[in-house]
């Protein structure tokens, strides 16, 4: 008789429990508490960098015991897998049942485009703080009211790495990316500033991201070209250099940042010594503020800071003067982004501020792999030493806001490669 | 779904799953409607899995059809985001239909486990498309769909996009009951139980089969133009290995022929993976011990758990009785 | 595009096929005696290329670690067999999913245990320049794989031809029913069919692990590609692993240098046209 019942109405009750258990479960916001939201790869292929994100967030966090000027910081991580649509679907997460105020993070360009739809649908602040696709902040920025990054454009730092490798004396060069939008952008910054001053891409070719054998691409390189340009992310980059060392080339290399990042810099060997990359931040750069950054991150996690952490940290360092300003209340989503877009700070990179499209204007290095040592450690390791500063640099470098916002956005054929046999 | 208990639970079941949920907090109205969304597909595997006897690995290939029909139809043509919201859950189940129709014509030749590699690679090669295919589907950032359609009624308010789903899912599984209490529904069961003996009797057990396969199909193009803009993103992610063999442990913990185990598995997958997974950090041990368990203890999934109550109990009734005979024979 | 392009890229094809050859011939053993698509075949790749790498923090010898990492691994093949697999008796749809479920708990388990890092396997100087014959650079490594899996399929061939163990493996393959009717102790060699083949990953996985790398999500990475080995070879025969592992290794190789575009279709899409022809694949049997 009772497990009759039970059978009859048993799902019903505990349907309803559950529902209720879960509405009531939510977040009751203390006025003085800031709750963020925080989506990264905590599983799966880049779950290390998932990991290095969320540190150095975290680390400032420490710093500062939690508080943002009497905020109380309430810092949720959410494993995003490093596939887009679970972010999606985490991001609802935090903003509908976790009720952040602003949720940060995401690693890949397509999660950045993936989490924008949601920031302007759910009506809450998304920095990007990693994404670097660059039409987050320029051509569909109009889409996109409540996104603001702290980060970086993936052709940013290539526009003046292609001025550099003209002064370097290259005329032809060969490109090899990963097959996706960073790839695209990256490439297309380089080639865009590299075939102004007078040199010429002679080659594209877009393995898929995640490729780790390169025994199709190498053979195909061109011979006669001065120099090899590389993108590459993840696994990419431990694979890449030491299997074009193995095929015999000994061309000159240059990269996009994430090639020869912090973070895979440790497994490398000689085989990268020299390559030369460009991003706006090193784990080298000399200054005080950076080698206290490197000392304190290495001494709490055991590795050196890549930009992955680099970047989180000084974001949490924007948020914290945003607050400091509003004296520790939430200003609002529409607010904040006013606020945080007039920040001009020194950090770890140097110093920030946004441009009016709500991206950072920032120093760009070139930089070197060196084998040294740096801050005083003892063990000569690899570094990536800054040979060339470009100060103050946005994302449209010198080509102008409207004039840049004419072109087509970087793609896989643009800019055309003309010069292509 | 043998008895009339049975059908009076699961309609309980959906009239409580219709009041409670729009009361419930904003996320858990999302995840119940995933769940929806999932149990399409899930009941759409367990016509080939449960009833036919046909374990298909690749059943994210239809929902990926569907859902990037609708994300480029949305996007690229402006088409679908009115009342012709309507016509695109037409032509997404159309699509999927249609694809399971020229996959099938090389998948049913082969059974068992012979099945389950071609369907594996059938479904890969989808993903394949849908990664690299750039132009089309936006490759590895995949298409991002606008806001949801309004026609009257505004389909962007979460509360009504789940009635909507909540009703597909119900037609969804009114027309596959009938379907598989039909003669033709009885065929398949024949087929999964004895399938050279249906064709001694003069069954066309190709034909059956096929014909179940784009039935599959169709209803898998459904979930997918659903779930497009429940997500709002369409990704090759979705269109993973990872994605058909959750379809796969949904019937399975549920129950295998049984149409509702699918939905009700689809429901503790989703929890798993997206609620669970938020609160404890290692619940993949916990998504594999389910499935390992599954599979060790319960054959008939969740749904054969009253079978096996009442059979237990049958059977030491049975031997309470055959002790008072004995008693009694004294 | 001259003769130096195509040798090296068959070159490269043969290594990376010498390299899936490894993997899927033990996945097609499994396939061929106990009738179990084992899905937890890529765990065992990577969970080989992690307990080499461990192996070598500790001992740093990798000489040791390759043998060491696909015995460790052959004992967990071993005991899966016996502990979960086994009780299910002949239930090909369920032991399958059985396999599953270990494959998620073993990605969970590898996380736990070594992180999250994208990890590399440094092999010895030997192995680590290149080859050169007529201006045409051969990695030692690939060269090394090409070696292995030539040793391998040769200890394998000779197991199955000219030993008792692999005559009565020939026969559970070839039926099983009529082997324990001959009094074949079919539960005993399915055990040993198992062990080896998670023995040929996980040996797979420690040599691949300084090819590919090794970290979290290879083990579902490799997998589809080493069911295509496998489907084009044919369930169940080591000729076949053989064959199927070249042709996906070349296919792969090719596909990608002269049609990036479409690289991944021009690796499914033949294993869907031989299974429409011939479900069994190339060499199977049923």
């Amino acid at each position: 008789m009772i497990s009759r019942l039970i059978g009859k109405f048993g799902w019903k009750l505990m349907l309803g429990c559950l529902a209720v258990g879960m509405s009531v479960s939510q977040a009751a916001g203390a006025a003085a508490e800031l709750r963020i939201g925080f989506l990264a790869p905590m599983t799966g292929i880049f779950a290390q960098v998932g990991k290095d994100m969320s540190n150095g967030f975290q680390m400032y966090l420490d710093e500062v015991g939690g508080d943002f000027a009497g905020a109380k910081v309430n810092f949720i991580v959410e494993d995003n897998e490093g596939k887009p649509p679970v972010a999606v679907r985490k991001a609802e997460k935090l903003i509908r049942q976790d009720k952040v105020q602003m949720f940060i993070g995401g690693l890949l360009a397509s999660t950045g485009y993936a989490l924008a739809p949601v920031s302007t649908r759910l009506k809450t602040v998304y920095i990007a703080s990693i994404p670097a696709a660059d039409d987050l902040t320029q051509r569909e920025a109009a889409k996109y009211p409540y996104v603001i990054r702290t980060g970086w454009t993936s052709s940013q730092p290539n526009h003046p790495f292609g001025e550099w490798a003209c002064e370097q004396g290259y005329k032809r060069i060969v490109a090899i990316a990963a097959d996706y939008a960073f790839g695209y952008e990256v490439v297309g910054g380089f080639q865009k500033a590299f075939e102004s001053c007078g040199g010429k891409i002679i080659q594209k070719i877009w393995p898929p991201l995640g490729t780790k054998d390169f025994g199709p691409y190498i053979p195909t390189f061109k011979k006669d070209a001065d120099a090899i340009f590389t993108l590459m992310v993840g696994p990419m980059s431990l694979q890449f250099p030491k299997q074009l060392a193995n095929a015999g080339i000994k061309k000159p290399v240059l990269g996009g940042g994430t090639s020869y990042d912090e973070f895979v810099l440790p497994s490398m060997g000689d085989e990268v010594l020299g390559h030369v990359s460009a991003l706006q931040y090193s784990a080298a750069l000399d200054t005080p503020k950076n080698a206290a950054f490197v000392k304190k991150y290495r001494e709490k996690y055991g590795k050196v800071p890549s930009y992955y952490s680099e970047s989180n940290y000084t974001t949490a360092q924007m948020i914290h003067e945003v607050f400091k300003k509003t004296k520790g209340k939430w200003p609002g989503s529409e607010k904040f982004i006013e606020m945080l877009s007039a920040i001009k700070l020194d950090t770890a990179r140097g110093p920030v501020y946004l441009d009016d499209m709500k991206n950072p204007v920032h120093n760009i290095y070139i930089r070197k792999v060196e084998k040294r040592k740096m801050f005083g450690y003892d063990k000569d390791e690899l570094w990536n030493t800054v040979i060339k500063t470009y100060p103050n640099v946005g994302q449209f470098w010198k080509y102008g806001k409207t004039e840049f916002l004419k072109q087509p956005v970087y793609s896989r054929d643009y800019p055309p490669c003309k010069h292509c046999e | 779904m043998k008895s009339r208990r049975g059908l009076l639970t699961v309609i309980g079941l959906l009239l409580a799953l219709l009041i409670i949920t729009p009361f419930a907090s904003s996320y858990v109205i999302v995840l119940i409607t995933y769940a929806l969304v999932f149990a399409i597909l899930a009941m759409s595997l367990d016509i080939l899995l449960g009833y036919t006897g046909l374990p298909s690995l690749g059943q994210a290939a239809y929902l990926g059809m569907g859902a990037y029909l609708t994300a480029i139809l949305a996007t690229q043509y402006d088409f679908g985001l009115g009342w012709s919201f309507w016509v695109v859950i037409l032509l997404g189940i159309l699509v999927g239909a249609l694809t399971a129709a020229f996959f099938g014509l090389f998948a049913i030749r082969a059974t068992g486990v012979y099945f389950l590699m071609i369907t594996l690679a059938l479904g890969q090669c989808v993903w394949g498309l849908a990664y690299r295919w750039n132009s089309v589907t936006g490759g590895d950032n995949g298409i991002n769909l606008p806001p949801r359609p309004e026609f009257g009624i505004d389909l962007a308010n979460d509360v009504t996009y789940f009635y909507v789903v909540f009703g597909c899912f119900v037609v969804s599984l009114l027309t596959l009951y009938i379907l598989v209490k039909s003669p033709f529904g009885r065929s398949l069961e024949g087929i999964r139980e004895r399938e050279p003996r249906m064709r001694i009797l003069g069954y066309n057990t190709w034909l059956h089969k096929y014909i179940a396969f784009v039935i599959a199909g169709g209803y898998g193009g459904l979930a997918g133009v659903l779930w497009a803009h429940l997500s709002g993103l369409v990704s090759p992610g979705d269109v993973l290995l990872t994605t058909s063999v959750d379809a796969l442990l949904m019937v399975v913990l549920g129950g295998p022929g049984t149409l509702v185990g699918g939905a009700i598995g689809a429901a503790v997958i989703v929890f798993l993976r997206d609620y669970l997974s938020t609160m404890l950090p290692w619940w993949q041990y916990v998504l594999g011990g389910v499935y390992v368990l599954t599979i060790l203890y319960l054959p008939g999934g969740l749904m054969g758990i009253p079978e096996r109550i009442r059979h237990r109990r049958a059977r030491s009734a049975s031997q309470g009785e055959t002790k008072k005979l004995k008693s009694a024979s004294h | 595009m001259n003769a130096q392009f195509w040798l090296i890229q068959s070159f490269n094809g043969i290594s990376y096929g010498a390299l899936l050859f490894l993997l899927a011939s033990g996945l097609s053993l499994i396939f061929g005696v106990m009738r179990i698509v084992n899905l937890a075949h890529g765990a065992y790749f990577l969970l080989g290329g992690y307990v080499a790498l461990s192996v070598i923090w500790t001992t740093g010898s990798w000489l040791l670690a390759l043998p060491v990492a696909a015995l460790a691994i052959a004992a967990v093949g071993l005991v899966m067999e016996r502990v979960f697999l086994r009780p299910l008796g002949f239930d090909p749809l369920r032991q399958v999913l059985l396999t599953v479920g270990f494959a998620f708990v073993f990605q969970q388990a590898a996380l736990d245990i070594w992180g999250g890092d994208n990890l590399d396997i440094n092999p010895p100087d030997l192995l680590r320049g290149s080859l050169v014959i007529g201006g045409l650079y051969l990695p030692a490594y690939r060269i090394f794989m090409i070696c292995m899996a030539g040793v391998m399929g040769l200890i394998l061939w000779l197991v199955m031809e000219k030993t008792r163990m692999g005559a009565m493996i020939r026969a559970a393959v070839d039926d099983s029913e009529m082997a324990r009717g001959v009094g074949i102790n079919t539960s005993r060699v399915s055990m040993f069919i198992f062990a080896l083949g998670a023995f040929l990953a996980a040996l797979g996985g420690a040599i691949g692990g300084a090819f590919l790398g090794i970290y979290p999500g290879l083990d579902f990475e490799i997998l589809p590609i080493a069911f295509a080995v496998v489907i084009i070879g044919g369930m169940g025969s080591l000729t076949g692993a053989a064959l199927g592992s070249l042709i996906v290794g070349l296919a792969d190789n090719f596909g990608r240098a002269l049609f990036p575009e479409v690289s991944y279709f021009t690796l499914y899409a033949p294993m869907v046209l031989i299974l429409a022809v011939k479900p069994t694949g190339l060499f199977g049997r049923e």
